[in-house]
């Protein structure tokens, strides 16, 4: 029997949200495993890594069609739809950017040069520190949803995002570094692999920008 | 003799048979926000349903069992012929439990108080003459139908705003909640209790002057904030827990609140909507007990607790199912939340019930919860169900009055 009472709560979409940011890090983090059995020449290892990437990607997209679905027009939320709508898609990139990454160098077995891949590893691992940031950041949603988005959780999230912002600026730092690093050592590399070295490097850093627009979306509710 | 037993049997059984509908159906709305808050468990839900609506409908739903009675007919057209309240009445009664019936099987959201409205002036406007209609305390009782909700809505959206600036937005919530909710707790015992003393007592032979009664509300109170606070402090916050989700331990301090406030709602709906079930018994057994339509004769407590036990019967045969239900559906109402559309919507109900106006307990809880919505505090309200609600506001007047005008024309045909 349907009941109105029930009915007049829309699905909430705020601890899907929050479970699809929960999912987009743990695909982001695959990349750890992922890339330290590249540079060790395991392809085994990351085909079966690469293969968990995948599926979490899958289940990140499939939650992202099921959270869109269930945000019908005719709700009625303390925050726009539209800005819940562009949080969940940068959310979803974080993921997305995991899978292309991880599929291009699979793909091509793209070797990494030993020189630089002990500061790449490292650039990795900052990229996936900013997932992390900014799951902790969107886990706060509930709260700034209960607090009305106002007083001290607001402050608090500002926090989040702040030091989200200085993750972000740090691999773009490393991601500098790295490509000067590679320059120096590219006329000894195979030229098409050090084309690729580059889209990769590139690739990678875009978990972090997505991360960061992560921040700007909720920076975005916070001011409503 | 046998006439008169005739009615008063038939009535007490379509009477049963709507608080019973009541019951099943309309409780599971009052409780089911502080199910699916976690509040209270299923079972301690019905307890405290069946504790209170029985207390409402004993203690303070005089006033609007009156008006049902002999608020919306005008009796004085019908002196000569009693029998045609009666018909009038059973039909009215029938009416709006089938209509409930049907509305229930197919998930329409209906009102109780509407259709039993509807259908008594139904049966006056048609089946006995449009003068025979008290039109102005209709106005006044449909006013009360728009008012109510917004009321409500206005009450919770201050309640609400209250809690997140006191409570929630601060740096440290937890203790704030301590503070506070005691205080709440206060504010919601004393409207009920003072409405209570003031409007419903006199219906049970007690008698008590205006400075008392405050004295009195105060004072009972003040003694249940304090039994509020004891527990309240002994709350102690899980540390594992508010890691994750900060308000863990603030919503359980609201927990306790809620138990309060549960118990309000249950009250306000026992006052007001035990009427819609036990007006039109009380119009029959006076007409045929006495022969005659007399304005004086006083309400039997007989019939008041008649209508409490047939609400307290509903609710355990059917009433549980639909609290689950509902309950399963709104768990995104947390007990901060939940207790100000309650408190708002209990508060709203008793005074109406105070003032004898007939109000839909499911509408003004609707209205209290886009209250609470309006002041940020759902994550979402869907306004096509809403725009469905006030649908059924309209749809239901006329259905109830067309099938009491109905079965109007059937009692006086067959019965003596």
């Amino acid at each position: 029997m349907a009941n109105m009472l029930a009915n007049i709560f829309g699905s909430s979409p705020v601890k899907p949200l929050e479970k699809h940011i929960e999912i987009s890090y743990r695909c982001a983090k695959q990349l750890h495993g992922f890339f330290r059995a590249a540079v060790s020449g395991d392809w085994d290892t990351a085909a079966s890594v690469r293969r968990d990437i995948e599926a979490l990607e899958h289940e990140a997209d499939d939650l992202k069609k099921e959270i869109r679905l269930h945000l019908p027009k005719s709700l009625f939320m303390p925050v726009p739809r539209q800005d819940l709508l562009e949080l969940l898609l940068v959310q979803d990139k974080i993921a997305n950017r995991t899978r292309d990454v991880s599929g291009l160098v699979l793909g091509r077995k793209l070797e990494i040069p030993a020189s630089i891949a002990e500061r790449f590893l490292d650039f990795v691992d900052r990229n996936i520190d900013a997932a992390k940031q900014a799951r902790k950041s969107v886990r706060e949603l509930d709260e700034l949803f209960t607090a009305g988005f106002r007083g001290a959780e607001v402050d608090l999230v500002q926090k989040l995002i702040e030091e989200l912002d200085r993750i972000e600026t740090d691999t773009d730092d490393k991601q500098a570094a790295l490509r000067a690093a590679l320059f120096k050592i590219e006329k000894s590399l195979d030229p098409v692999d050090a084309v690729f070295m580059y889209q990769v490097i590139e690739l990678t850093g875009e978990i972090a920008d997505m991360a960061e627009r992560v921040g700007r979306r909720l920076e975005l509710l916070l001011s409503h | 003799m046998d006439q008169q037993v005739v009615y008063i049997t038939l009535a007490a059984l379509f009477g049963m048979f709507m608080a019973w509908g009541i019951g099943a159906n309309d409780v599971a709305n009052a409780m089911a926000t502080s199910v699916g808050s976690k509040a209270l468990t299923i079972k301690q839900a019905i307890i405290v349903a069946a504790i209170f609506e029985f207390l409402g409908a004993v203690l303070a739903g005089g006033e609007v069992t009156s008006t049902i009675r002999k608020g919306i007919v005008d009796t004085d057209l019908l002196t000569g012929t009693p029998e045609l309240l009666v018909y009038g009445m059973l039909a009215a009664l029938l009416a709006a439990g089938t209509w409930l019936f049907i509305a229930s099987r197919n998930g329409w959201p209906v009102s109780t108080t509407h259709s039993i409205v509807g259908a008594i002036v139904g049966f006056a406007a048609v089946g006995i003459g449009v003068d025979a209609v008290q039109w102005g305390e209709v106005g006044k009782i449909v006013m009360s139908w728009i008012a109510s909700p917004l009321t409500a809505g206005f009450i919770a959206f201050l309640i609400y705003q209250s809690v997140q600036r006191l409570i929630l937005s601060q740096e440290d919530p937890l203790s704030r909640a301590k503070r506070y909710v005691p205080v709440y707790i206060f504010f919601a015992a004393f409207t009920i209790t003072l409405v209570t003393i003031l409007k419903g007592l006199k219906h049970v032979g007690l008698d008590i002057s205006l400075r008392d009664s405050y004295v009195l509300a105060i004072a009972i109170a003040v003694a249940i904030a304090l039994v509020g606070a004891y527990f309240i402090n002994r709350i102690e916050a899980d540390p594992k827990a508010e890691k994750k989700e900060h308000f863990v331990t603030v919503e359980r301090v609201f927990g306790i609140l809620m138990i309060v406030t549960a118990c309000g709602m249950a009250f306000a709906h026992g006052s007001n909507d035990v009427a819609n079930a036990i007006g039109p018994i009380a119009a029959v057994v006076s007409v045929a007990q006495n022969g005659a339509i007399s304005a004086q004769s006083a309400l039997p407590l007989w019939v008041l607790v008649l209508g409490g036990i047939g609400i307290v019967v509903g609710l355990a045969t059917f009433g549980r199912h639909v609290i689950a239900t509902v309950g399963k559906n709104i768990t995104h109402l947390t007990p901060s939340r939940g207790f100000a559309a309650e408190l708002a919507a209990a508060t709203t109900i008793v005074i109406a019930s105070g003032t004898g106006m007939p109000i839909s307990t499911t509408h003004t809880l609707v209205g209290a919860v886009l209250g609470v919505g309006l002041a940020r505090g759902i994550d979402a309200i869907d306004l096509r169900v809403v725009a469905r609600i006030f649908v059924s506001w309209v749809v239901t007047i006329p259905a109830g009055a067309f099938l009491a005008i109905v079965f109007f024309y059937i009692f006086r045909a067959v019965l003596p």
